[in-house]
């Protein structure tokens, strides 16, 4: 006869088969995650979960500052006024300069035939949240896609480039920073024009100059602007600064810190460019047109040979 | 046994689905350097997994790590593993941890999160990234070191008026 337990004794499966079982759910989904990107989905789900807790967590700080603002003293207002307006003029002076210039600069370039440049449209956002996580230089912004932030935007701040979308969800999306050690950006230096790319150094906050020669022409203090030879970031941003170089003469490559120009660790509004129009069409595309022209010539040839057989008839 | 000198009201589902969403809502304050901060969420999963480990378990530690690795923007599913594993021994030990006093507990409590963290560490490395130093344990000890405070925090909405207890 079969003696099933009393059913307080029934706890379900022993807790090491449970840890197997979620253990090994877990390393599926890190698989899944980091090589084949299936899991954005379920993530976008987990995310917006999240989304409550994330802004409430938020809260404090704003209201500390919306206090802060209200206790402000009348002197501090109009002294800041002032300044503001004395930027205001300055800037102002620089657009009309700046609309003139580039009036001119699109005449010189009709005149040598290149391509047009085409404006960049940036949409404003505010950094609600870091990353909790040590290992990743990431950032959240509170615009994702209902607001049409996509992912691979450049995004700026008001003194240079922070980073890119990288990922986009329903209410937010996330911003690597340059000094996430995957991430890459095209510069170029102001003061000569040689082209290198830009690596994020990781915990430092630094950036960091791979494969410059020994020899190369760099110095301290100069100055590195995105080339736009990707055609992610629009050209002319200001990326960072050269701060130290290494040169080993053992060594065929250079050692190049730089310290980033936009506020990579602070700083809390930030502009969304959009960038899709920038981008050149991607050899896949082209490949794709050339096997259409194939397809129609070929398809022309059948024509001519149908009209051929009618003639012959 | 030290921690239940006295028989203890039962628990209410709020209070543990209060006091994780507490735990996520620190977590997730802009704080300055994250290396240093201790791992609310693991800290409170432990409690509960340790003093109602048939209520609290396996499952909740993955759904929150989950949560956890989505609002953090990092590889989905390696807080959950850490959780699982988290949950796993805070329950495989809740028999043996509640004999102690509170600062017994919180070397025990202590041991198991360097655990947790050592999963992530793993995990990381696996992935590719760069080991991000030694204030990394700084997190898991000030933790441990929150255990006392904690744990008398937790067991408060449970715990008898002193005219109940005189009856």
């Amino acid at each position: 006869m079969e003696h099933t337990p009393p059913p307080f004794f029934k706890r379900g499966p022993a807790p090491l088969v449970r840890l197997f079982f979620f253990a090994s759910l877990s390393l599926a989904l890190l698989v899944v995650d980091a090589r084949f990107r299936y899991a954005d989905g379920m993530r976008s789900w987990f995310a917006l979960a999240a989304y409550p807790i994330q802004r409430a967590a938020t809260l404090p700080l704003e209201i500390g500052e919306r206090v802060a603002a209200y206790f402000s003293t009348q002197a501090r207002l109009v002294e800041e006024n002032a300044e503001l307006r004395a930027k205001a003029l300055a800037y102002s002076r620089d657009a009309q300069r700046f609309e003139a210039v580039q009036a001119e600069a699109g005449d010189l370039r009709r005149l040598i035939e290149a391509s047009e440049r085409l404006q960049v449209q940036a949409a404003p956002a505010e950094v609600i949240y870091a990353g909790r996580d040590p290992y990743a230089h990431r950032v959240f912004i509170n615009r994702g896609a209902t607001q049409g932030v996509r992912a691979g935007s450049p995004v700026v701040d008001e003194t240079g480039v922070l980073g890119q979308v990288t990922r986009v969800h329903p209410l937010l999306s996330e911003v690597t920073l340059l000094s996430n050690p995957d991430q890459a950006i095209p510069v170029q230096v102001v003061r000569n024009g040689l082209r290198t790319v830009a690596f994020g150094g990781g915990a430092s906050g630094m950036l960091e100059l791979r494969y410059i020669s020994d020899t190369a022409e760099i110095q301290n203090g100069d100055r590195l602007v995105t080339s736009g030879i990707d055609g992610t970031y629009p050209p002319g941003l200001p990326v960072a600064s050269v701060v130290r170089i290494e040169r080993d003469s053992e060594q065929a490559f250079a050692r190049v810190v730089c310290k980033p120009a936009a506020g990579v660790e602070r700083g809390r509004y930030v502009l969304v460019l959009s960038h899709d129009e920038l981008r050149p069409p991607l050899p896949t595309e082209a490949q794709a047109g050339k096997e259409r022209r194939a397809e129609k010539s070929r398809r022309a040839r059948k024509e001519a040979a149908k009209e051929r057989e009618v003639d012959v008839r | 046994m030290y921690a239940r000198s006295q028989i203890l009201l039962p628990v209410r589902a709020s209070t543990i689905i209060g006091s994780f969403a507490l735990a996520l809502f620190l977590s997730f304050l802009p704080w300055r350097d994250l290396r240093l901060v201790p791992d609310f969420v693991a800290l409170v999963l432990v409690f509960w997994c340790v003093h109602q480990p048939r209520l609290v378990g396996l499952g909740v530690a993955w759904t929150l790590g989950l949560l956890a690795d989505a609002g953090n923007g990092v590889l989905l599913g390696q807080h959950a593993l850490a959780y699982s594993v988290l949950a796993f021994l805070s329950v495989w030990l809740s028999r043996r941890i509640l004999w102690f006093g509170p600062w017994l507990q919180a070397l025990h409590v202590g041991a198991m999160l360097l655990a947790g963290q050592l999963v992530v560490l793993l995990v990381r490395l696996a992935a590719g990234d760069a080991f991000p130093g030694w204030p990394l344990l700084v997190g898991p000890i000030a933790a441990a070191l929150l255990w006392p405070a904690v744990s008398w925090l937790l067991l408060l909405p449970q715990r008898r008026t002193e005219r109940e207890q005189t009856i």
